[in-house]
């Protein structure tokens, strides 16, 4: 009896966690306020979601044929992106323009910089803010819930900070009835698909609780409203889903609280005082380009570290 | 009547680490003793430090006992037959011994008196102790404690974090009058202040049996404790087990005499009482064999020096089995060919059906390697740093803090084999110097 026993290195074991399972959870999480935002803002919003998913996918398939790397698109990572940036999108944009962002998401923004865990920023946020910038006028035409006509109205958080009056509601505002993105309307549907992912263990509570709480806190000494500000705009979505992108996020828990208070802290100053309405995606593309020099300085030492004389 | 306060909590932060499954399922089964071998293997090296020198010629007649081997410098451990019979054949890195099926014990042994300090050393180093938890480190080495050192605590490590394994739990619950004697022996002849026996929460049945120790009548002034540790995976590695019990971190390159404390697993204690009192050394080692591919697992207890397919075939093995694991499934090493002989420092032999998947995708940095690691090491980064050949990156990202408990592998996503880096980037740094 001489059998070819395998040999490999320790240890023998592994968790059941895959990448393409983690990506997996993402996207159940997603699902319900995806859901809604299609119930809330009819048939338009699906046919957003299913170009941005369908041509994230097809751009990180081909990407890979051409560049003949190994085939990543079925780690689900770009259907999270495309999720994600659909989201993030108006129902009313026209359908070209969410390839564009498709494109930006998936090829210059991940695929340009190495793929899965090389890119520097978000590239679901990214591309929402190249699209924002190139098409200001397209991405803001929101409509009111349970309206099929493309009439552009002002979003509880412009008229927050705005002069306009808002009619929306805190309650309004926490279950989703209001004007927006297809997928940040929803606090509610957000918040328990974030509880989901902290229960898996996908994300870490460290780096959402830090930004809304940021937000809040600021809000509260300005003496505004804070449920409003809290529960409007792409706070939510970003602080639960976007900020927590691995890649471009800190690793150690101090690291965490640093990225998340200062993305709240640029949140609230965007929004007050800069000329937009809505700053949650350019405070998370700065820290996310300021993630490396944040993981620098957190950087813990080892158990009994013993400091080495240099030069040996 | 039990004083309840007598069972601590960990001192330590709560450890990094992991949560692995316990898969203990040969923890309530008695041990099964294996009838006798025909032929035994005995390797010079069952340790860490230098292999011993042999010290019989082929067709001489040994004893259960007798010396076959005698340690070759200080860092070294004697190996002794395990079985009666002849030596067949003196390789040039073991000793074949053909048994003659009798089990005869040689006549020279005799009860080792122990009254000082420098006698409990020499008693490890006569009865060919090594760590039993795995390591393998020679105990006479550990117990050799040098002048000016002061030991203030005896840890006594039984946490047993790998799964499967359940050989300390076993000894613990059929030994319990060598542990506790052996404990009181320890502290009494090297004049140790505390000792601290230190279990996982998941062994309840050991935590009442070894409480009984913990209030002992011989324990006068209150000092032998016993501790609940969590159970998290690399509890019983030895800078862990000292910070959980006592709060004290071993510095780098230091030894936990140069915090005060001497870590003993709680089956090479009483190994070691069992040599001072009957004067046979360590031939024969109880084993836990598990696994996917083991339908009928058990503990037993074999000679030193036994192939490891006699153990499997003693037990029964699933045929479709394909990896045969030295040790338990996170630390344990993979042996090459079933003929191997089991060795002192073996605790398990686990027996593995399915090979591991062999996909692995990109690092997706989320950072699990790096929170889970006990040392607060970056895997990941040592891995980025290895494949883009950073090799002088290797030395700032503190890469010889590894002790390879595997944590990191276990638990990538991306399923990496992080642990295996950590390794080669050891290596790199050796060969760089």
């Amino acid at each position: 009896m001489s059998k070819i026993l395998n040999v490999s290195s320790s240890p023998h074991l592994r968790h059941s966690d895959t990448t393409q399972g983690i990506m997996l959870d993402v996207v159940i999480a997603l699902v319900p306020a995806a859901i809604f935002g299609c119930v809330v803002f009819g048939w338009r919003a699906a046919l957003v979601l299913a170009v941005c998913i369908a041509s994230c996918f097809i751009f990180e398939f081909l990407w890979n044929i051409i560049l003949k790397k190994q085939q990543s698109a079925f780690d689900l990572s770009a259907i999270v992106t495309g999720l994600l940036l659909g989201m993030n999108l108006p129902s009313t944009i026209p359908l070209w323009m969410a390839v564009v962002g498709s494109f930006v998401a998936i090829v210059i923004v991940k695929q340009l910089f190495g793929g899965i865990g090389h890119n520097f920023a978000n590239p679901a946020m990214t591309a929402r803010i190249v699209l924002m910038v190139s098409f200001p006028v397209a991405m803001t035409s929101y409509i009111e819930p349970f309206t099929v006509d493309a009439v552009s109205s002002a979003t509880p958080l412009a008229a927050l900070y705005g002069d306009a009056a808002s009619a929306v509601t805190v309650k309004d505002a926490f279950f989703g009835i209001q004007g927006g993105c297809i997928g940040e309307t929803s606090a509610f549907l957000l918040i328990i698909g974030g509880l989901y992912l902290v229960l898996r263990r996908v994300i870490n509570p460290i780096i959402p609780v830090c930004f809304i709480g940021t937000v809040a806190l600021a809000s509260l000494i300005a003496g505004q409203n804070v449920g409003l500000c809290v529960l409007s705009g792409g706070l939510m979505l970003g602080a639960i889903y976007m900020a927590t992108d691995y890649t471009t996020s800190p690793t150690t828990n101090l690291g965490k609280a640093i990225f998340g208070i200062c993305c709240g802290l640029i949140t609230f100053i965007i929004r007050n005082f800069g000329a937009l309405p809505e700053g949650v995606s350019y405070s998370i593309l700065l820290m996310n380009i300021l993630t490396p020099y944040i993981n620098r300085l957190t950087t813990r030492k080892p158990f009994g570290y013993v400091k080495v004389k240099e030069g040996k | 009547m039990q004083k309840k306060e007598k069972i601590l909590k960990a001192k330590g932060k709560a450890l990094m680490g992991t949560f692995l499954p316990h898969l203990k399922g040969t923890a309530e089964f008695e041990t099964v003793v294996m009838p006798s071998v025909a032929e035994v293997i005995l390797p010079f090296s069952q340790h860490i430090g230098a292999p011993a020198k042999p010290v019989v010629e082929e067709g001489q007649q040994v004893f259960v006992g007798t010396l076959v081997a005698e340690a070759d410098g200080f860092v070294s451990a004697p190996v002794h037959s395990s079985v009666s019979g002849t030596v067949k054949k003196v390789n040039k890195d073991s000793v074949v011994i053909e048994s003659d099926g009798n089990m005869t014990p040689d006549e020279s042994l005799a009860p080792f008196e122990v009254n000082t300090p420098q006698d409990l050393a020499e008693a490890a180093s006569k009865c060919g102790l090594v760590g039993l938890g795995g390591a393998g480190f020679p105990t006479k080495v550990k117990l050799s404690i040098k002048e000016g050192t002061v030991i203030d605590t005896l840890i006594i490590n039984a946490a047993e974090c790998e799964p499967y394994i359940t050989s300390d739990y076993r000894e613990c619950m059929e030994n319990y009058d060598d542990v506790i004697n052996g404990i009181y022996l320890i502290k009494d002849v090297l004049n140790i202040p505390n000792a601290i026996i230190c279990v996982e929460s998941n062994k309840e049945a050991a935590i009442k049996k070894l409480y009984e120790i913990a209030t002992d009548v011989r324990d006068t002034d209150d000092s032998v404790k016993l501790m609940r540790l969590q159970s998290k995976y690399p509890q019983g590695a030895e800078k862990v087990i000292i910070y959980s019990a006592t709060g004290r971190k071993v510095p780098a390159g230091k030894l936990p005499s140069d915090v005060g404390c001497i870590v003993m697993n709680i089956t090479s204690i009483a190994t070691l009482y069992r040599f001072i009192k009957t004067g046979m050394p360590l031939v024969q080692k109880r084993i836990t064999v598990d696994g996917t591919a083991v339908s009928d697992p058990k503990n037993v207890i074999v000679p030193i020096g036994t192939p490891i397919k006699e153990v499997l075939s003693f037990v029964g093995v699933d045929d479709d089995y394909s990896e045969i694991i030295m040790g338990g499934p996170m630390m344990g090493v993979d042996v090459v060919s079933a003929e191997a002989p089991i060795e002192k420092r073996n605790n398990a032999i686990t027996v593995m059906k399915n090979a591991l998947p062999e996909t692995t995708t990109a690092c997706i940095r989320c950072g699990r390697c790096a929170n889970t690691c006990p040392m607060k090491l970056y895997p990941a980064k040592v891995d980025s740093a290895i494949s883009f050949s950073l090799y002088d990156n290797l030395n700032s990202l503190n890469v010889n803090y590894c002790m390879e408990c595997g944590c990191c592998s276990y638990v990538c996503p991306a399923k990496r084999p992080l642990t295996q880096t950590m390794r080669l980037a050891k290596s790199i740094l050796r060969r760089k110097k």
